[in-house]
C-alpha cells in the first residue's frame, strides 16, 4: 500500500509522456477530411479560359479522376506541379484541376509557364466550391474512385515520397 | 531613462488602441439582429488556417469566407444548428472550437473528472492509512524496551 505512493506518480508520468511523444508525431495542421467515401459535392465550375473546359462534380464519376486544387499565388503547388506532369502523362488516371481564388490571367500563364498536366480546369474565383469540399489551403488533392465518391484527400504539396508511398498503390488500387 | 520613458510611451500608445476587429472588413448584414447571430456566431468556428483562432477573429482569407458563409446561410433562415452543421457536414467536428459531447469525446469531457475522483480517493486513502497507524502506534521492539526500562530507572534513582 504504501508503496503504491510512489508506483501511482511514476505510472501517471509515463502514461503522460506517452501521449506528449505520440503527439510529437501528430500534424495538427493537417485536419482529416470528413468527405472520405462520401460522393463529391455537387458542383459546376465554368472554364479557366476558352483554351480548357469547366469542371463539374458529374465529371468525376465513371473513371478514377484525381482532382487537384491550386492557385498560381501558391508556392507549394510550383513544388509539386513536376510530379503532376507525371502522372497526367502516365495515363492512369483522368486530372482534373480546380483554380482556387486565382485571376484566370495568372493561372494561365503560370500553366503556359510550367506546363498544363490538367485535362479540365474549373475556376473556383470565389473559393465557395473549395468550401464545399472542405478545402482550407492550397494545394489539395483528391482522389475520387469510379463511383464517384471521394477516396482520399491529399493535404500540402504532393512529395515523391508521398507518390511512391501512397499516391501510385492507391491509384493502383483504385483502377483494379 | 530617457529610452525607458519612450517604451513607457510606447506600451501605453499601443494599450490605448482599440483591436479593430476582422469584422471590419466584411459587409455587415443590414439587419442588427441576424448580424449579432451571425457575430456570435463566428465566434464559435475555428479558422482552419490559423486552428487556435475563431473565424471571427481572423484575417485569413478563409476566415473571411467563412464569415460570409455563415451570414448568407442566416440571411437564407438557418438555424445556428443548421449553420453549424453545414461546416460541420464540409470540415468535421474539428470547425467547432467546443468539441460535442459524443462517446468519441467522452475521455476528453469527463477525464478530468476521473483524475480528480482518483486524486480525491488517493487522499483519503492515504489520510485514513495515517490515522490508523497512528491510532495503534507499534509495539516496542525488545532494544527499545530495554532503553525504556533503563532510562525509567535511572529517573526512580534520583
Amino acid at each position: 500500500m504504501r508503496r503504491l505512493i510512489y508506483i501511482v506518480p511514476a505510472g501517471v508520468f509515463v502514461l503522460i509522456a506517452g501521449f506528449f511523444l505520440a503527439g510529437l508525431y501528430l500534424k495538427p495542421a493537417e485536419i482529416p477530411t470528413v468527405l472520405v467515401d462520401k460522393p463529391v459535392p455537387e458542383f459546376d465550375l465554368p472554364a479557366l479560359d476558352a483554351r480548357t473546359q469547366g469542371l463539374a462534380s458529374s465529371d468525376l464519376s465513371g473513371a478514377v479522376s484525381v482532382v487537384n486544387v491550386f492557385a498560381s499565388w501558391c508556392l507549394p503547388c510550383r513544388v509539386e506541379h513536376p510530379l503532376l506532369m507525371e502522372l497526367s502523362k502516365a495515363g492512369t488516371i483522368n486530372l482534373y484541376g480546380i483554380n482556387y481564388k486565382n485571376k484566370p490571367d495568372d493561372a494561365r500563364g503560370w500553366l503556359d509557364e510550367l506546363g498544363d498536366p490538367f485535362q479540365r480546369i474549373g475556376a473556383d474565383l470565389d473559393g465557395r466550391v473549395g468550401i464545399d469540399l472542405g478545402v482550407y489551403g492550397v494545394p489539395e488533392t483528391f482522389f475520387i474512385g469510379r463511383d464517384g465518391r471521394i477516396k482520399y484527400k491529399h493535404i500540402g504539396p504532393i512529395t515523391v515520397e508521398d507518390m511512391e508511398r501512397r499516391i501510385r498503390p492507391l491509384i493502383e488500387k483504385l483502377n483494379q | 531613462m530617457r529610452t525607458f520613458l519612450a517604451t513607457l510611451l510606447f506600451v501605453c500608445a499601443v494599450l490605448s488602441m482599440t483591436p479593430a476587429t476582422a469584422f471590419e472588413i466584411d459587409q455587415p448584414l443590414d439587419d442588427p439582429a441576424l448580424e449579432q447571430r451571425a457575430r456570435d456566431l463566428s465566434r464559435s468556428f475555428r479558422c482552419l488556417v490559423c486552428q487556435n483562432q475563431s473565424i471571427f477573429d481572423s484575417d485569413a482569407s478563409l476566415a473571411i469566407d467563412l464569415r460570409r458563409v455563415v451570414r448568407e446561410r442566416i440571411v437564407a433562415g438557418d438555424s445556428d444548428a443548421q449553420v453549424e452543421q453545414f461546416l460541420v457536414a464540409r470540415y468535421g467536428d474539428y470547425v467547432l472550437l467546443k468539441p460535442p459531447l459524443k462517446p468519441k469525446t467522452y475521455l476528453l469531457w469527463f477525464g478530468p473528472l476521473l483524475i480528480g475522483a482518483l486524486a480525491v480517493m488517493g487522499v483519503f486513502a492515504y489520510f485514513r492509512g495515517q490515522r490508523a497507524r497512528a491510532a495503534t502506534p507499534a509495539p516496542l521492539s525488545a532494544d527499545e524496551r530495554a532503553r525504556l526500562d533503563a532510562l525509567l530507572e535511572d529517573e526512580s534513582d534520583t
